[in-house]
């Protein structure tokens, strides 16, 4: 048989259309799987594969003092954002701009990760750049296809350090924190601003807002070739404005009355509400130098610095209360009948009291006799309360003293807060000392020392409920909050006001606040304290002073509460007690629309010129004692 | 007129097809150049294709006039210079744009071009002229041994480039003509089994299951085989399953992607699986009825790789829908049956070669090119012939025309 016979030609032609006709027709079936049966899926791949994502980031609340004034707003800022892509060419990018600003290795590094994880997410290089940073990006945009620049709200703080502590900073989401629960990954996403620290980070949710989106047209190396205008435009919504209690004014005036060099801590509370009237912690912070990413330079300074500027000590410091303690063992004597106000105590005070076998001394080693619990109060008299604290006894203190919450936290609106240490039962000793407690425990816990530690917050909620009925609510930042009375100290009302008469004798002439806190328009009714601490107790240091109090017109009802800690202040009275008269002061004066003025008390009076006539006027028994 | 046609074309429908399919080209050329961003190469690309085109279809003029004998005596030379060509290559070739990894090209002052264009044509001539002494059948391994290392040599050498399309349209060339030349197609698929065997080769039990049916289907075949073709196609087998490892370690990584991403597009989209999603969804938004001519938004925003070459079909389906894919591919049918046609009207066993090792190297472009648009088959370099813009190949193509209706004409 011929192998290229017609007939077997056309045979093998036969084998030959057929491969063809298969191969072919495979071909067809895909084309018309892919065109006509499966068209849809591929079609909105193609609609996906244009178009990219742009937040529009939500302008974050203004926050508001009691007064209207705005004190966090936004003014117009600049984020340079970088457009998804593949890793090489955004590494490229990067490297790129670092010419024209400043992008750390790490930052190159954490955009990368967080582009592998994220992948479809632009990536904001800088949530806040510099304006020349911008413009130089900006005449360059051919080189930079990719980049995208975007108006973006910038946080503005209104009074600096003053009210750092209150107001806390924002600053860009961290990886950690887009991880963690607290941060929906339906609302945050990298590069978004969000609060770090005080109300910021406490009302993160009402100020965050929620972000727009806008819709970009990009070709396969991620250039933007157009927007949809109007079109499938997300605006967002900006985030609810936040009023507080604070008094800015308030606020920036105890910054600038509070001793520079000293360490300390000032709160105000309002008596009606609780409201907090005035944050205050020496030394703080800029929060505006956090917004545009704190430099790190500053950050280990902040760090560093052995005055710990970023602690907040109203809420997070633990000081003994000392002296200011002696109302809370005075409230319990009279709540447990232990004591009536005019009872005077059996061994009168000749600057010591001995107990077993060992003495304990009171603070003035000329004593003060015999003492009715105002008076003893008013002396701040040391061997008076032992002998309270003695009838009280050690268990009935501990146990009331817990009722009332001095080992819990007040729950302010602010993300930390300590708890206070009190010992709760006798447990306390041997759980943290290795010894049972015996009954001379009592001695120094009722002068406010001992295993006690307290924040100028809980001392300031506990001196609320003196100015108000015995109850107090917890203090808060924010206004119009539904806050239930979280402290009660269930007293009669003629004991509540033995216990006031005790503070009242303390500001009176004779008394250990006197002069400091001796004010033209105001009553002052408060309590130092000097808390001795480790280093005092050493000789090494002076101990922390204290004054926690409460002000209002003579005859009336307060209307602030203020407590006062200084550390190292050596002297209640001399350092914490004129600090607290003239927050007082200032506070009431615009209050009640009587001018300001910065010659206050009595001190600042005479350091500066006479007596002045107001004074002469109250106290003539005073004038005719001094001449 | 038509006498005339015939006169000046030989065989008018087929080659004015071809005319038709490649002012297609052509135009489709002229649409991959319309993006968003345009830039000189691919803007003006179909300008040069036209320039290109014109040259073609000169070359056509007068390569079908060249009488058959000459064409036959240039076989030996041409091979010859072509695997010169193709060692050379090796040695001094160079990458071109999007190519630029691979030896493809040698370039010559100003002037580039594929040796291993000419190398297709050239062998198929070779093993033309080779083929057609004989007057048996090629019944037996031993008989395809030779033949098969003429085609291997430049085959080997286009793999080394490395050029996987052209070596698979080698493979195409080889096959065409030894089903011509009168071997069984049970003996071209044991040929075929070792790559089947390497492919299986990853798996071990498939691999085992894919031995046992080959050997039961040696036995039920044994008296058309010697026995000693029967052992080596399983030890062929064999030593395509265990060298298949060393030999995968081999291939370039781009390479051994295209192989993953053959067999599951989605493993990496940015990377490896880039190409075929994005080529996928340039042919799934067409739809039955396309975008339009030009308005490809995939095509437009440079999504689609390689749109004025490689993945010129995909700017096909994305723009003229199912409607101009099916058209395409019949397009291409009714050519490869043409040649199917003339190789049959032809006695003379020379030219009924030629002509069927053209249809073998264009069928496995055909195929491999519109199939990896779709992910039939894995993505390779390989034009579209009459299509894709390449002008040596665009020429070498009209040339190949031109020789199988010489050669068919004259037979």
């Amino acid at each position: 048989m011929n192998l290229y016979h017609p007939h077997s030609r056309r045979q093998r032609a036969r084998g030959l259309y057929l491969t063809m006709g298969i191969l072919m027709g495979i071909l067809t079936v895909a084309f018309f799987r892919l065109q006509v049966l499966r068209s849809d899926t591929w079609e909105l791949r193609a609609e996906s594969n244009r178009i990219r994502q742009l937040p529009i980031p939500a302008p974050r609340g203004t926050i508001h003092d009691r007064n209207g004034r705005v004190i966090a707003d936004n003014v117009p800022g600049y984020a340079i954002t970088l457009l998804p892509g593949p890793p090489d060419s955004i590494r490229a990018t990067l490297n790129k701009m670092s010419q024209y600003m400043k992008i750390s290795d790490e930052r190159i590094e954490s955009l990368l990760a967080f582009l592998t994880r994220y992948g479809r997410q632009p990536l904001v290089v800088d949530s806040d750049a510099d304006f020349p940073v911008v413009s130089a990006l900006q005449e360059r945009r051919t080189e930079f296809p990719t980049v995208y620049i975007e108006m973006r709200p910038r946080r503005r703080y209104f009074g600096g350090e003053a009210a750092a502590h209150v107001l806390g900073y924002v600053g860009e989401i961290t990886a950690d924190e887009l991880a963690s629960t607290d941060f929906s990954q339906d609302l945050y996403e990298q590069g978004m601003v969000v609060g770090k620290a005080g109300v910021e980070k406490q009302y993160e949710s009402i100020l965050q807002g929620r972000r727009g989106l806008k819709y970009v047209e990009v070709d396969a190396r991620g250039r933007i070739v157009g927007d949809f205008g109007a079109f499938r435009v997300d605006p967002g919504e900006g985030g609810e404005s936040l009023h507080l209690n604070i008094d800015i004014e308030l606020q920036e005036w105890i910054h600038h009355i509070f001793p520079k060099s000293l360490s300390g801590a000032v709160i105000a509370l309002d008596p009606e509400d609780g409201g907090i009237l005035a944050l205050y912690s020496n030394p703080g912070y800029d929060p505006n130098d956090f917004v545009s990413g704190i430099s790190t330079e500053l950050w280990q300074d902040l760090n560093a610095d052995n005055r710990n500027p970023l602690f907040n000590r109203v809420v997070l410091g633990l000081y003994p209360p000392a002296s200011t303690w002696k109302l809370a063992v005075a409230g319990i004597g009279l709540d447990l009948g232990a004591i009536t106000p005019n009872e005077k105590m059996p061994v009168p005070c000749t600057g010591s009291y001995t107990f077993g076998d060992r003495s304990y001394r009171c603070w003035d080693p000329d004593g003060h006799g015999f003492n009715n619990l105002a008076e003893a109060i008013g002396n701040s008299c040391d061997v008076y309360f032992y002998q309270l604290g003695l009838r009280i006894g050690l268990d009935p203190l501990l146990r009331r003293s817990t009722e009332l919450g001095f080992s819990r936290k007040c729950g302010i609106d602010l993300p930390q807060e300590s708890q206070g240490i009190f010992p709760s039962e006798r447990e306390f000793w041997e759980r943290r000392f290795g010894y049972a407690p015996r009954e001379g425990e009592v001695l120094p816990l009722s002068i406010g020392q001992g295993p006690n530690s307290q924040t100028p917050l809980k001392i300031a909620q506990f001196y609320l409920a003196l100015a108000r009925d015995g109850s107090a609510p917890t203090p808060v930042l924010a206004r119009d909050l539904e806050i239930e009375d979280t402290w009660a100290l269930d007293l009669d009302p003629d004991h509540m006001e033995a216990l006031r008469e005790g503070l009242r004798k303390v500001t009176a002439p004779g008394g250990t606040a006197h002069f400091g806190t001796a004010l033209e328009h105001w009553e002052i009714l408060g309590k130092t304290g000097t808390a001795e601490h480790g280093l005092s107790q050493a000789g090494l240091a002076e101990p922390h002073a204290w004054f926690a109090g409460m002000a209002g017109p003579f005859g009336g009802p307060p209307g602030i509460v203020v407590v006062v800690i200084v550390e190292y202040g050596e002297s209640g009275s001399a350092i914490a007690a004129p600090i607290m008269a003239k927050t007082a002061d200032y506070y009431l004066r615009r209050k009640h629309g009587i001018p300001t003025d910065s010659v206050q008390t009595y001190l600042d009076h005479v350091q500066i010129g006479p007596v002045p006539t107001w004074y002469q006027e109250r106290y003539p028994a005073v004038i005719g004692a001094i001449r | 007129m038509t006498r005339q046609l015939t006169k000046w074309l030989l065989e008018p429908s087929l080659v004015l097809a071809v005319f038709a399919l490649t002012c297609f080209g052509v135009a489709m050329i002229y649409s991959a150049g319309v993006v968003h961003i345009p830039n000189d190469v691919t803007q003006n690309a179909w300008i040069r294709q036209g320039t290109w085109f014109v040259l073609a279809v000169t070359a056509f003029i007068v390569v079908v006039r060249v009488p058959v004998r000459w064409i036959e005596w240039v076989a030996l030379p041409s091979y010859t210079l072509s695997i010169l060509l193709l060692v050379s290559t090796l040695v001094v070739g160079t990458g071109v744009g999007t190519a630029a990894g691979v030896k493809s090209w040698i370039q010559i002052g100003s002037f580039s071009f594929q040796p291993s264009e000419v190398a297709k044509i050239a062998t198929i001539l070779f093993l033309a002229r080779f083929l057609s002494q004989r007057k048996d059948p090629l019944n037996s391994i031993q008989d395809l041994l030779l033949p098969t290392l003429l085609v291997g040599l430049p085959l080997v050498l286009v793999m080394l480039q490395p050029d996987l399309g052209t070596a698979m349209a080698f493979g195409g060339i080889l096959f065409a003509m030894f089903f011509w030349a009168g071997t069984p197609m049970i003996l071209l698929l044991l040929i075929a089994s070792p790559v089947l065997g390497l492919m299986l080769s990853y798996d071990t039990i498939m691999w085992s299951g894919y031995m046992v049916v080959l050997v039961g289907f040696l036995y039920l075949f044994r008296y058309r085989l010697l026995l000693f073709e029967s052992i080596g196609v399983v030890l062929a087998n064999l030593a395509a399953g265990t060298v298949a490892q060393p030999l995968w370690n081999r291939l370039a990584i781009y390479q051994q992607n295209r192989i993953l991403v053959f067999l599951d597009p989605e493993v990496d989209p940015r990377g490896a699986g880039y190409q075929l999603i994005q080529s996928k969804v340039a042919v799934g938004s067409g739809g039955v009825m396309g975008q339009g001519f030009t308005l490809g938004s995939q095509k437009r925003y440079d999504f689609l790789p390689e749109q004025h070459t490689d993945f010129i079909f995909s700017v096909v389906g994305e723009e003229l829908g199912f409607i101009g894919t099916a058209l395409g591919i019949l397009a291409f049918c009714f050519i490869l049956g043409r040649l199917v046609h003339l190789a049959t009207r032809t006695p003379d066993p020379f030219a009924g070669l030629v002509v069927l090792g053209i249809f073998g190297a264009w069928l496995a472009h055909i195929f491999v090119n519109i199939g990896m648009t779709v992910g039939v088959v894995p993505i390779t370099g390989i034009p579209l012939p009459f299509v894709s813009y390449g002008g040596t190949f665009l020429l070498m193509c009209w040339i190949s025309l031109a020789i199988a209706v010489r050669v068919a004409h004259e037979g």
